[in-house]
This record gives structure tokens, sequence and C-alpha cells, in this order.
């Protein structure tokens, strides 16, 4: 081989190989800095009720069931929004509405978190506290309702891509069947796409669950305990949230640091269950379409 | 002759790309028949089929004008119901395509869609729609599996199924056979003989052989025009006009 094709093959190779390094270097800082956490609080009380760190009280599940709370109630919004946006830009708008509308959605993909959440500090959380007759605006539906708008361009890019790839032919199948715009839609499109639709929503999930900035600002960042369908309207405080706010002043290699980067393992094992199951989710698919093509 | 099904008057059709894939046909398709168009690729063939079942609303189309009508529908008004008129006028088309559902779902699918939610008449409905399809007796016991994983042959015959699943008085077939084996081409071809006494056929053979067997009555396209139509036997014996003759002894095409 010619020595210029090395390195360029070489360069390329650790360029790739880097990203892996670099997942495990986080992951192994993870582990380092937060699996102490296990020999210095018992699990018991890592599971327990309340995060009191300064009185040394270092229950998750508040945490835990905030991030979950914001998350689910997020992608309940973000998902049919989300799908139904794909659907009319890919099945339904016509050209020049489809052209204003697919980079609409992108840059609201460009929209930073941080402004989302000022949006959602003077005008959502005010607008949601007289709604509910709340003592707060600074919710979890603050936070879900932003979460969605982050999740949303995500979710519509994807599920597009997946209605985009069902053959046209599987549609004129379904009109030449005598079916209609919406039955082909609903009965044809939709099932050839559910693979890639789940992969929409499982980014949609993931995006969520990582989001900090805009979660931070307008989720009132109680640790409240779970209580029902009544979590949604209180203040809940998440993982995200609670490193971002309580790293800075934390004194390195304290109990509070080591626990601060267990949670942090949490959210990389939710998110790697995420990505996992998305990706399964993906393979699945491909096996399939190499049915259809045999 | 009898009353013709379909009359085709003068069909002009031009896509937006300024392409004209008909140029003035004329055209009675009788009843009972295998009616075969054929010709080389780009004749208009395939758009003759889309224009019948109106599949062409889906097409860029620049200009259509001219006079198609069944008894007294007129297949080009442009106010008619066109979901009720693909369920008198069923397609084929050249690939098998299969929608990405179980087998029993495929052939459902139109009856579903048109109303019918009977789960005992749409079993029953199905069951005859594969008996005539000749595919019962080799998928009955896996109706629930993804219609995907039977051959090609199987798909292209459920694909016929699922067209007499809704009872139509035409069944247009856009080059059947052109992705399947000999075997499979056949059975469709004993399928199509069988049928013409309850069908009106319209056939575009994938080959000038399917033509010549199948052809009650033919019709040669060549680029948009309709140059001969005759019964099959003329056709292919003794064709009178010139391209005709040059098309069919293999000097184009």
């Amino acid at each position: 081989m010619k020595r210029s094709e090395k390195i360029i093959t070489n360069t390329v190779k650790i360029a790739g190989s880097s990203s892996i390094l670099f997942i495990l270097l986080i992951f192994v800082f993870l582990v380092r800095e937060g699996l102490p956490a296990l020999g210095e609080v018992s699990l018991k009380d890592l599971f327990s009720l309340r995060w009191y760190p300064i009185e040394d009280l270092f229950g998750l599940l508040p945490l835990i069931s905030g991030s979950l709370v914001v998350t689910f109630t997020s992608i309940l919004i973000a998902v049919p929004l989300g799908i139904g946006t794909a659907i009319y830009i890919g099945e339904i708008a016509p050209k020049n509405v489809k052209e204003i509308l697919k980079p609409t959605v992108e840059i609201m993909a460009g929209i930073p978190s941080v402004v989302l959440g000022f949006i959602g500090i003077q005008a959502l959380s005010p607008f949601l506290r007289e709604f509910f007759n709340l003592p707060t605006g600074l919710t979890a539906l603050s936070g879900s309702i932003l979460l969605a708008m982050i999740a949303i361009p995500s979710i519509v890019s994807i599920a597009e891509d997946a209605l985009y790839a069902v053959p046209s032919s599987y549609r004129d199948a379904s009109y030449a069947l005598g079916a209609t715009k919406w039955q082909t839609i609903w009965g044809v499109v939709l099932p050839a796409a559910r693979n890639g639709l789940m992969t929409a929503v499982m980014l949609g999930i993931g995006r969520s669950l990582g989001e900090t900035m805009a979660v931070m600002m307008v989720t009132g960042n109680a640790a409240t305990t779970f209580s029902g369908l009544k979590s949604v309207i209180m203040p809940v405080r998440t993982m995200t949230a609670t490193i971002a706010s309580e790293m800075g002043e934390v004194a390195s290699g304290s109990v509070h640091y080591h626990v601060l980067f267990f949670i942090g393992i949490i959210l990389f094992i939710f998110s790697l269950v995420i990505n996992i199951s998305s990706t399964s989710v993906q393979g699945k698919s491909k096996q399939e379409k190499g049915q259809v093509i045999s | 002759m009898t009353e013709p099904k379909i009359r085709i008057r003068d069909l002009y059709l031009r896509y937006s790309d300024g392409k004209e894939a008909l140029k003035g046909i004329n055209l009675d398709i009788q009843p009972n028949q295998i009616t075969v168009a054929f010709g080389p690729s780009g004749g208009g063939k395939s758009s003759l089929v889309k224009v019948l079942n109106r599949l062409i609303d889906l097409s860029d189309v620049e200009e259509m004008h001219g006079e198609v009508t069944m008894g007294d529908l007129n297949i080009l008004d442009k106010n008619l119901d066109v979901v009720g008129l693909r369920r008198r006028i069923g397609v084929v088309f050249s690939r098998p395509i299969p929608l990405p559902l179980t087998i029993f779902q495929n052939i459902s699918f139109g009856l579903e869609v048109a109303g019918m939610r009977d789960q005992k008449m749409l079993h029953e409905r199905v069951e005859k729609a594969l008996r005539e399809a000749v595919l019962w007796d080799e998928i009955y016991d896996r109706l629930d599996d993804p219609a995907a994983s039977i051959s090609g042959g199987q798909q292209q015959r459920l694909c016929l199924a699922r067209v007499l699943a809704l009872e139509p008085e035409v069944i247009l077939l856009d080059e059947p056979t052109s992705a399947l084996d000999p075997v499979s081409t056949a059975k469709i071809e004993e399928f199509l003989e069988i049928a013409k006494k309850d069908y009106t056929i319209l056939l575009v053979p994938h080959n000038q052989q399917q033509a010549a067997r199948m052809a009650d009555q033919a019709a040669f396209f060549l680029q948009g025009e309709l140059v001969e139509y005759t019964d099959g036997e003329s056709m292919f014996i003794n064709p009178r006009d010139k391209r005709t003759q040059d098309y069919v002894q293999g000097r184009f095409g």
C-alpha cells in the first residue's frame, strides 16, 4: 500500500475508534467516581424517599420518579404531535406547504434549550398556574411541555424518514383496492413504517430524559415524592437537574459528590437501555425488509 | 358483436414532463374476453391501465381528454367516486406487491376499507378468493403469516386473490407475470382462461408469446398510438399494418 493511503486509512481508523474510546472513558470515570457511593450510603438509604444532602439524606427515588414523570408526560405530548406532523408533512401536505413546514421544524430543533426555558418561565408557567389554579406554575407539566417542544423535531424528522422509506407501490396497491387516503395511511403506511416510528419515539424519550437546562429552569426543582397523577402538576426535580445544580457546590470526593456521580450512572444505564432497544427495533426492521426483497 | 364493457374514444394523455402517453385511442373492450394490449415499452399500455381505474390521479398529468365509459359510468368524470370505481375495476401490477400485513389481511383489506366488518363473511370471502386464485390449498394453514413470507409466484396470486375478493367486473393485469417463473406464469394464465367467463380482462403481456397465447382480442400499441386492433388470431398470423407485421415478426422491439 502507498504511504499516503496508509496514513489516511489510519487517521480515519483512529477517528472512528476514538468515539468508542470516549464512551469507555466516560463510563470508567462515572464508575470510578460514582460507585463508591454504594459503600458510603446503604442501598436502602439510596432508594428511600428523601433527598436532602445537607442532612446526609440521599434518597434517589424522588429524583428518579421526577425524571420519569417529566419524560413520560413529555412523550405523551410529543409522540402524537410529532408523528401527526410527520404524517402531515410526508403524506398529506401539498408540496409548497411541505417546503415551508419541513425547514420550520428543523429550525425548531436549533432553538437553544435555555431560550425555551426562558419562555417557559415567562409565559408558560404563569399560564399554567392560572389555568390549573396552582400555588406555582413551575411544575412537572411545564417541563414536560418544553421537553415535548425539544423532542418533537427529532421525532418528526425520523418519523418522516420512516414514512418516506415506505415504497410508493404499497400506496398504489392500497388505492387500487379502493382504499381512501386515510385508510391507506392508517392501514398500510403506518404499519409498514412501524419500526422506524418506534425508533423515533425511542429517540424522543432519550432526548427528553437527557435534557437538563430547560427542565431545571421550569420544573421548580423540589425533590417531591411521587404521588400519582397529581405529580404532573407539582414541582419535581429530575436527575439531570440535580446533577447540574448541585455539582458546582459540592466538595470533591465527599459522599454527596459520589452520589451525584451515581445518579450519572443511573442516567447512563437508562439511556443505554433506550438506545439498545431502539437499535434492536431497527435490526428487526432490516430483517423484515430483507424478507420482502427475497 | 356484443355491447362492449368499456368504450374508449379519442383518449389523449400527456404527463407533466411533456410525454404524450396516449395519442387519441379508440378501443372497445369486450366483456368475457381477454383483451391483450401489447407492443414495445413506452407505448402507452400501462398508462391506459392507470386511466381505466383512475390510478392516473396519483401521477402528474398535464392534459387528459377523450371519453372512457363503462356502461353509463363516465370514468374520466372529475367528480367520479374513484374509490367505488376501483372496486369495480381491479388491477394486478407487474411486481407482486403484498401489503406489509398478513396473508389474510392482504385479502380482507379491500373488503374492510369497503366497510365489511362481519368476521364470518370476511373469512368466507377470503377463502373464496383464495380458492379462485388457486392458492388456497397451498397456504390455507398459514393465513396469519406475513404475506412477504410466501414465494413470489404465490404472492402474485395473492395479489390476484385480493382483487377477486372485491368481486370486480373488470380485471386489469399489467405484465402480471414479468417477475415470475414459468410454472407460476402458467398458473396465472390458466386462471385467466377460466376466469374470463366471469370477468372482463385486459392483459398487458410481458412478452409476445404470452400475447399470442392469451389474446381473444389484441391491441398493438406503438408510441402512444393504437396501431391495430383485431382478434388474436388475425393479429399474430395475418396482421394488416406494416408496423404490426414488423413487430410481430421480430424486426424491431
